[in-house]
């Protein structure tokens, strides 16, 4: 291969690394190695690439835009499976948010509580709406605490254990040891395995208050249980952020996240992202039997009948269905908004979620 | 390997369509690239798509054997692998003690002879390792644990198993892998890093049409052709569960089995629980009208 070649295939898989695709260099060798075997012209260089350097169908429109953009050809073939516009990140808006009505301003202000009035307690009431900047550190520190448990189900896998069905395998390798004489009978058991958590976070802008606060949960859980916990933001599209929330750390799992979503503080088509979520992954298995949590305020643009349908079909695949709605820990709420006045005949728990307090109670609720 | 390794991709398009499989272009790269560069091949895409059926016919055009090993939950080595076969153990060390009949045994040759290779069991795995030429089709992979995905990969890189009372069992040339998922999970990304990756596409209007004609020969040039539009504006309508080719190929079945020649709205209707698994879908395409709007 000439060296020409090496540079410019080198020179896409940065193209490409920059939009979003993990095409590391053990995956630019595997393409380099396809490109020899195939061939240098347009289409086999599209096809060796996407198939070396793509892992999952989200890489897949990001890759046809940047081939495109590099090359200046375009893919031969027919459109992808979901989308036809490129899923390019884009760079979102800050995601420190002040509370509402009073700007980003208070953030440098000395505020009125001062820092006595912080203690534990106080603040583990205090609505995430209300908080100021100090708080707002030393709640941080309080979510990141937290590490909700889901609650177990019964796994195909059996343990060894003192009680339980006749382990035959155990037994009989043991009784070889004596010369075939089965001296004691081996036993084993069903083991419990807690269950997957999907987590769905509606980051539009009504909800942009809690939104912090709701993330750093999330961040909590997925380091919790990092293979069982699934976290999706729902917007005005449906951005899948669990990859992003497994750094170690909270502030760099948040910024990634905040770049991952495209609709940060967007407007809300609920029943829209509901369905995307169930369409691309609730149905073919991450729903199903997994305990499913909606942040949402419920205040849906759309048809609340088309919402209703989809809390209704994420119902029927949830173990169980809580939905957090932070307006709930308030006096005088009732759940009349469109959207969250159709959704609620499907839920199996409905709680607040507006304080650290209320989201402890939570854990437990996803625990039981 | 018994038959050539096709020379382009194209080449091996020519011999899946001998088996019976039309492959698109993508996949016919992607399967050739496998070939060639000796990857194990990672494909996704909508349930009914053709996944498991490629690696069918990937077997036989490359003349392989396929060995199979559908995924579970709690799918462990005694299942994957191997396992030793205890109770003929037990049965071939009475048999030595009945035919010594008193006399004394060789404790170190009775026990040498029990870990022998033919009370070894090969689970799928081993067997795909021991047969040559071999297509190993790991379906479902995302249905196992992750822990299983673990000494999956150990296997796919070193294509040997060490059986401790045998020690190192290598494959010959190792198998062609095919992994097929349906995303219920994610796979870990140190699997899908050794892997040629492949988004299995629902096949356009001409393919599938020569697809059912395929499958099918009883099927008339206009029924296959009815059938595969409808399918096709199915796709379109934001279904619950849109009708992957799987489900087209009954339903043309199930047309051909009520004599149909073309898609005749009153049979199109009855037959419809073919392809559509939905209560909310079959609504759906009602109102639209089978056969377009």
């Amino acid at each position: 291969m000439t060296a020409d070649l090496t540079a410019l295939v080198v020179g896409f898989a940065r193209t490409l690394r920059h939009a979003g695709v993990d095409a590391g260099p053990d995956r630019v060798q595997t393409m380099l190695r396809a490109v020899d075997a195939l061939g240098v012209d347009e289409r086999d260089l599209y096809w060796a690439g996407r198939q070396t350097l793509c892992g999952e169908p989200d890489d897949l429109a990001i890759y046809d835009a940047a081939f495109a953009a590099y090359f200046g050809g375009h893919r031969p073939g027919r459109g992808t499976p979901f989308d036809t516009t490129p899923t390019l990140p884009s760079v979102a808006a800050p995601y420190t948010s002040g509370p509402p009505g009073e700007g980003t301003a208070t953030d440098d202000e000395p505020h009125v509580l001062g820092l006595s009035a912080s203690t534990v307690e106080i603040l583990r009431r205090r609505d995430f709406a209300l908080l100021t900047a100090p708080e707002r550190d030393e709640v941080r520190r309080l979510l990141a605490l937290l590490g909700p448990e889901p609650a177990p189900r019964r796994s195909r896998r059996r343990r060894p254990a003192r009680r339980g069905e006749v382990d035959a395998t155990r037994t009989v390798r043991a009784a070889l040891r004596h010369a075939g004489e089965p001296t004691t009978l081996a036993r084993r058991r069903r083991t419990e395995r807690p269950r997957r958590l999907v987590l769905l976070v509606d980051v539009s802008g009504s909800m942009s208050a809690y939104a912090d606060a709701l993330l750093r949960f999330s961040h909590a859980a997925v380091r919790r249980r990092p293979t069982r916990t699934e976290v999706f933001t729902l917007g005005t599209r449906l951005t899948r952020i669990t990859r992003a929330l497994r750094h170690r750390d909270a502030d760099a799992a948040l910024h990634a996240a905040s770049v991952a979503i495209p609709d940060w503080h967007g407007g809300t088509r609920l029943a829209d992202a509901v369905k995307a979520f169930l369409d691309r992954w609730g149905q073919r298995g991450t729903a199903r039997g997994a305990i499913v949590v909606v942040f949402s305020d419920g205040w849906e643009r759309g048809d609340p009948a088309a919402l209703a349908a989809q809390t209704h079909r994420l119902a029927r695949l949830a173990y169980r269905l809580i939905w957090v709605n932070p307006h709930r820990g308030k006096e005088g709420f009732a759940p009349l908004a469109g959207g969250m006045a159709a959704a609620l005949p499907h839920l199996d728990e409905f709680v607040a979620g507006h304080t650290v307090e209320a989201l402890d109670e939570l854990v437990l609720i996803i625990a039981k | 390997m018994s038959t050539p390794l096709p020379e382009s991709p194209g080449a091996l398009a020519t011999a899946l369509a001998t088996t019976g499989y039309l492959a698109d272009e993508g996949l016919a790269t992607a399967g050739f690239l496998a070939l060639k560069l000796g990857r194990p091949l990672f494909l996704e895409g909508e349930a009914g798509v053709g996944k498991t059926a490629f690696a069918q016919a990937l077997a036989t055009a490359t003349g392989a054997t396929l060995v199979r090993l559908q995924c579970y939950e709690g799918l462990d080595a005694a299942q994957a692998l191997y396992d030793w076969d205890f109770p003929r153990q037990i049965l071939h060390l009475r048999a030595a003690e009945a035919a010594a009949s008193g006399a004394p045994l060789d404790a170190a040759a009775l026990e040498a002879g029990l870990y022998d290779r033919r009370f070894l069991i090969a689970r799928p795995l081993l067997r795909a390792l021991e047969t040559n030429p071999c297509v190993l089709l790991v379906d479902e992979v995302d249905r196992a644990d992750d822990e299983f995905e673990a000494f999956l990969l150990e296997i796919l890189a070193e294509a040997a198993i060490t059986v401790p009372e045998l020690g190192r069992i290598a494959a010959a040339t190792p198998p062609l892998t095919v992994l097929t998922s349906n995303r219920t999970r994610e796979v870990h990304d140190a699997l899908k890093r050794r892997c040629l990756y492949h988004w299995v596409e629902h096949p356009g209007f001409e393919r599938e049409v020569a697809i059912l004609r395929e499958r099918l020969p009883a099927i008339t040039e206009r029924l296959a052709a009815e059938v595969a539009a409808a399918a096709g504006r199915m796709r379109e309508l934001d279904l619950i569960k849109p009708p992957g080719v799987a489900e087209s190929i009954d339903w043309a079945g199930a047309l051909v089995a009520l004599g149909a020649r073309s898609l005749d709205p009153e049979l199109a209707a009855v037959t419809l629980g073919a392809v559509l698994k939905y209560r909310e879908d079959v609504a759906r395409v009602r109102a639209v009208g089978i056969a377009g709007p």
